[in-house]
C-alpha cells in the first residue's frame, strides 16, 4: 500500500496517472493513454474537485489578479504592470477584434480578450511545473466556451438581419445557380452552424492533448529508460536524451498553447464579424 | 489491491469526449466571473488610459503645433524687420550719397567763388599797384628828366652869361608869382 502511495505521489508529480505493471520483477514500459487525463479527485476520491478544476479556479484567479493590479491607477504613463496588462489586452482589442469585425469590434474586445486569456493561462498550465496538465485538454472547457461563442455570433447574426434573412443570406448567397443551392445550402449550415462551434471545441482540446501526451510520452519514456531498462549503456544515455527532449518540446508546447488561444479567438473575431458583414 | 483495481477500471472508463458536469460549471463560472470582472472593472480603466493617452497626445501636437506658428511669426517678423532694416539702410546709403554730392558740389562752387573772387581783388590790386607805379614813375620821370636835361643843358650853356639870365628870369617869375599872391 504504502509502495503504491509512493509510486502514485511520484506519477502524479511527472503528470503520470496510470504506471506500468511489474511482471517477476521487471518493470514494463506503458505509453501513455488518454487515461492518463482522468484525474482522480484530490479530496475523496470519487469527488468532483481534480486537479483540471483546481487548475483552472487558480489560473483564473492568478489572471484576474494580475489583470486588476495591471488596471489599479492606470495612469497615461503606464508602469511596467500596466504596460503588460494593456499590452495584452491592446493586442486583442487593436489586432484582432477591431482588424477582424471592423469598428464595431470595440463591443467585443472585453469578451475576445477574456476568452484569450483565460484560454492562454489554461492551456500554459500544462508546461508550469506541479500543475503540469492544461486545464483546456478537458473538453468540457472548450466545449463552453465553444458554445459560448456560437451562441454570440448566431445571436448577433440573428438580431442584425433578423432569424429569416440571417438563414436566407447564411444558405442562399446571391449569384449562384439555382440547382446548386440544393448542395450548397446545407453545407453552407452545416458549416457555420454545426461545424464552426465543433471544430473550436476539438481543435482546443486535442491539440492541448496531444501535446499533453507528447510530454508525458518523453518524461515516462525518459524516466522508464533511466531508471528501469535492462541495459543502462542505452539506457541512461537514451533516457537523458529523452528529458533533454521533454524540455525542448515544453518550449514548443508553450508556443502552440498560446497559438491555440490566439486561434480560437481570432476565428471567435471572424465569426463575429462574418455575422456583422452586410453582405454574405 | 483491490483499490488498484478500482482505478485501473475507472481510469478504463475515461472517454476524452465526454465533458464532465462538474468541470462544465466550473468553466461556466469561472469564465463568467472573470468576463464579469475584466469587462466592468479591468478593461474600461485600459480603455480610459488609452482615450487618456491620446489626448494627452493630440493635446501634445497640437502644442507643438501652436509652438511652431509662433515660431513662424516670430521669423517671419524677423525677417520683414530685417528687410525694413536693410531697406532703410538702403535708404540711408542713398541719402547719404545725395548729401555727398550736395557738400561737394556746394564746396566746388564756393572754392570756385572764391577763386573768383581772389582773382579780382588780384586784378584790382595790380590795377592800383600799376596806377601807384605808373603815378610814381610818372613824377620820378620828371624829375630824372629834369635832372637830365639840367646835365644836358649845363653841359651846352655853361656860360656864366646864360646861366644869369636863366636866374635871373627864374626869380622874376618867383617875385613875379609872390608878388601875384600878396597883391
Amino acid at each position: 500500500m504504502s509502495t503504491l502511495l509512493v509510486a502514485s505521489s511520484t506519477a502524479t508529480v511527472l503528470g503520470r496517472l496510470t504506471e506500468g505493471t511489474t511482471e517477476g520483477g521487471k518493470k514494463t514500459f506503458e505509453s501513455p493513454t488518454k487515461n492518463d487525463f482522468d484525474f482522480p479527485g484530490l479530496f475523496s476520491h470519487d469527488g468532483w474537485f481534480t486537479k483540471p478544476i483546481l487548475i483552472v479556479i487558480l489560473m483564473t484567479t492568478l489572471v484576474a489578479v494580475f489583470y486588476v493590479l495591471a488596471s489599479r491607477n492606470a495612469k497615461v504613463v503606464p508602469s511596467k504592470l500596466q504596460f503588460a496588462g494593456e499590452s495584452v489586452y491592446g493586442y486583442i482589442r487593436n489586432d484582432v477584434a477591431l482588424d477582424a469585425i471592423g469598428h464595431e469590434g470595440l463591443r467585443f474586445a472585453p469578451y475576445l480578450a477574456t476568452l484569450f486569456s483565460f484560454i492562454a493561462v489554461n492551456n500554459i498550465a500544462g508546461i508550469i511545473p506541479i500543475l503540469q496538465i492544461p486545464s483546456t485538454s478537458h473538453i468540457a472547457f472548450p466545449l463552453v466556451l465553444a458554445i459560448l461563442s456560437w451562441v454570440i455570433f448566431l445571436a448577433i447574426g440573428i438580431k442584425k438581419n433578423g432569424v429569416f434573412k440571417y438563414f436566407k443570406d447564411m444558405m442562399f448567397p446571391p449569384g449562384i445557380p439555382i440547382p446548386v443551392y440544393l448542395l450548397l445550402a446545407p453545407i453552407e449550415f452545416f458549416s457555420t452552424v454545426i461545424v464552426r462551434p465543433l471544430t473550436l471545441m476539438l481543435r482546443l482540446t486535442f491539440n492541448m492533448f496531444a501535446g499533453h501526451l507528447v510530454l508525458l510520452l518523453f518524461v515516462s519514456g525518459g524516466e522508464y529508460l533511466l531508471l528501469h531498462y535492462s541495459n543502462h549503456v542505452v539506457g541512461i544515455p537514451v533516457g537523458i536524451l529523452s528529458f533533454f527532449m521533454s524540455l525542448v518540446l515544453s518550449l514548443f508546447e508553450g508556443g502552440i498553447q498560446l497559438l491555440q488561444a490566439y486561434v480560437f479567438t481570432l476565428l471567435t473575431a471572424l465569426y463575429i464579424g462574418g455575422a456583422l458583414a452586410d453582405e454574405h | 489491491m483491490a483499490s488498484t483495481a478500482a482505478v485501473l477500471v475507472a481510469a478504463g472508463d475515461f472517454n476524452p469526449l465526454l465533458p464532465k458536469t462538474a468541470e462544465i460549471i466550473v468553466g461556466i463560472v469561472a469564465f463568467g466571473l472573470l468576463y464579469y470582472l475584466l469587462s466592468k472593472f479591468v478593461f474600461p480603466m485600459f480603455e480610459k488610459a488609452y482615450a487618456e493617452r491620446t489626448a494627452a497626445i493630440e493635446g501634445g501636437i497640437a502644442k507643438a503645433e501652436a509652438a511652431q506658428a509662433e515660431a513662424n511669426a516670430a521669423l517671419e517678423q524677423y525677417k520683414a524687420q530685417l528687410a525694413e532694416a536693410r531697406a532703410e539702410a538702403a535708404h540711408i546709403r542713398d541719402e547719404a550719397r545725395e548729401q555727398g554730392k550736395a557738400i561737394v558740389d556746394e564746396l566746388t562752387a564756393e572754392a570756385r567763388d572764391t577763386a573768383a573772387r581772389i582773382t579780382a581783388h588780384g586784378e584790382e590790386q595790380l590795377v592800383a599797384e600799376r596806377q601807384q607805379v605808373v603815378t610814381q614813375l610818372r613824377g620820378e620821370i620828371g624829375r630824372l628828366a629834369v635832372e637830365l636835361a639840367e646835365r644836358v643843358v649845363g653841359e651846352s650853356l655853361a656860360d656864366e652869361e646864360r646861366q644869369r639870365r636863366v636866374v635871373d628870369r627864374f626869380l622874376a617869375e618867383l617875385e613875379q608869382s609872390q608878388n601875384g599872391t600878396s597883391a
